[in-house]
């Protein structure tokens, strides 16, 4: 029983992280049909602003840096969004492989960017004195980082979900998702959508970097550690759909923690990827399901 | 003759070689209900496209109220007070009936109260449901509509931005006769209230039935105007509709 409350503890933890670092881009790649590799960089670049915060504040005002870390990250990360959607991607909508290609590139040089800034040698982020530790529940124990990851996600979720549903922007931004003409001639400034869509999203991958610096060291390739199956969550979810993302991340989070369970972490790894490659033969639109634009067109 | 609305002077919009409008001119004064009909491929919709800039112009000018449209953005050209609908019924699928006509009474807001919720319906949101007898459906999702009643919701996102130019492309396309017939009322309706109404329509009986003026637009050009009686007693229109084999249908209905 200990065994079967560990596992999915364990199992959750992984969907959390998965789902933190795949809920940016169910806006970039969900909504937008972006490939945006420069996505795990945004993360690294949230990883880097707690560290940055961290050492300006010194050791003795963790907490406080840690919570000014989430929003600092968030305008970080997507600030260099903006910036990256105004440069390039936007020159390059409807283009997604060029687009792949192009923020392959920026992602490499986000990399030698934090290499030069920051050094190649990774550097660690230490959590607050309030994350230390855990609680023990049936016998199973629950680190208190793992939990605040949990609740970050959680609470994220919540922000994105009644933005979308509840304001007239997130109205917009899925009115221009689901009909870009329509929405044009209807007064929705098209192009500003983009831009905050491309903006959330990015920031969205900021706050992933926060929640990722608790579970180890920071370096420069910190984003590509966590970028393919951040897509991976998408696909599977269904582009665009929030609740598809989060039954995805927590079904491979499952996965990955029960296959792992008598075996070693990399068969789960590949048991998981040739889960998915399954899955998508049988459903190749991902869980939840919505007419949209279409990726080609 | 009151005040010129639109004027669109030597209009070309070239898909490479091809001119869908080639050196059209157009003139729409207040109050007007124009139909526009012609054969398929004619450039009736790429000259709504045009005046909403869906479709950038090779060259020529578009006019509204004096003011050139041509280069203007499409929440721009919205803002002065063009409206209009699409062939294929579009409404935000996903959006429930009201968030559609809100988003597009929202055109004026301005971007911070983007963020706040807002309680309660406008007079004007409920006006315009009520007006194409969608307000009992409010609440469902678009997408669930009869295609009528989706078109009759498009109408509605137009009405309730109260346009001094609306175009309405094959707005009874797909309806049943008496929603056709309320159809046709509420554009009577909605010109005589001081809007601008230019239809493009494929079914000639609903043009009898409430055009007065009609356009005929052939191969880019305007082929043609007048009243429905001199239109249909025009002897190049009717070759424009015999040439065609696959215009057949419209050609018999044309001179029935």
């Amino acid at each position: 029983m200990d065994v079967i409350f560990n596992q999915l503890f364990v199992g959750l933890s992984i969907a959390s992280i998965l789902l933190l670092v795949a809920l940016g881009l169910t806006f970039t790649f969900g909504q937008m049909n972006v490939i945006n590799m420069a996505h795990g960089e945004f993360i690294m670049a949230g990883a880097y602003t707690t560290y940055v915060l961290q050492t300006a504040f010194g050791t003795g005002l963790l907490t406080l840096s840690f919570g000014l870390a989430l929003p600092a990250a968030f305008l970080v990360a997507g600030t260099l969004g903006l910036i990256l959607e105004f440069l390039v991607i936007r020159r390059l909508y409807g283009r997604p492989l060029d687009t792949l290609l192009v923020t392959w590139g920026v992602g490499l040089m986000l990399q030698q960017l934090a290499r030069d800034i920051f050094g190649a040698q990774n550097v660690s982020v230490s959590a607050p004195g309030v994350l230390n530790g855990g609680m023990e529940i049936a016998g199973v124990s629950l680190s208190y980082s793992r939990l605040f990851i949990i609740a970050i996600v959680a609470l994220v979720v919540v922000v994105i979900a009644s933005y979308m549903k509840r304001t007239p922007a997130g109205r917009r931004m899925r009115a221009v998702m689901q009909n870009r003409s329509l929405a044009s001639v209807s007064g929705v400034r098209t192009r500003r959508v983009d831009r905050t869509t491309f903006f959330i999203g990015s920031g969205l991958a900021g706050v992933a970097g926060v929640g990722i610096s608790l579970l180890g060291a920071v370096g420069p390739t910190i984003g590509l550690n966590y970028i393919i199956d951040a897509f991976l969550v998408v696909i599977v979810g269904g582009l665009g759909q929030l609740r598809g993302a989060i039954l995805a991340a927590i079904a491979l989070g499952m996965a990955n923690s029960f296959i792992e369970y008598g075996t070693t972490a990399s068969v789960a790894k590949a048991g998981v990827f040739l889960l998915i490659v399954l899955f998508l033969q049988w459903r190749p639109q991902g869980l939840v399901v919505q007419a949209r634009r279409g990726l080609a067109s | 003759m009151s005040s010129v609305m639109l004027e669109v002077r030597n209009l070309v919009v070239a898909f490479g070689a091809f001119h869908a409008i080639d050196d059209l001119d157009l003139t729409l004064h207040e109050h007007e209900v124009r139909f526009v009909i012609g054969p398929n491929g004619a450039g009736k919709t790429t000259l709504i496209d045009s005046i909403t800039n869906l479709v950038r112009p090779t060259s020529g000018s578009i006019r509204f109220a004096g003011e050139e449209l041509i280069g203007k953005s499409e929440h721009a050209i919205v803002r002065t007070g063009i409206g209009r609908t699409f062939q294929k019924p579009s409404v935000f699928d996903e959006l429930t009936v009201l968030e559609n006509v809100d988003i597009a009474a929202s055109f004026r807001l301005r971007f911070r109260s983007l963020l706040k919720r807002r309680r309660g319906i406008s007079d004007e949101v409920a006006e315009s449901l009520d007006s194409v007898n969608l307000t009992a459906q409010r609440d469902e999702p678009a997408g669930s509509l009869s295609h009528g009643q989706k078109q009759w919701l498009e109408v509605a996102m137009v009405l309730v931005q109260r346009p001094r130019l609306l175009l309405l492309d094959e707005p009874v396309a797909g309806m049943t006769e008496k929603e056709r017939l309320h159809t046709g009322e509420l554009i009577t309706q909605i010109a005589q209230q001081g809007t601008t109404v230019l239809v493009i329509e494929h079914d000639m009986d609903f043009v009898r039935r409430f055009a007065h003026k009609v356009t005929v637009m052939h191969e880019g050009k305007i082929l043609t105007e007048g009243t429905v009686a001199d239109v249909q007693q025009d002897e190049t229109v009717r070759e424009v509709y015999l040439g065609r084999p696959r215009d057949a249908r419209g050609a018999a209905e044309a001179l029935a």
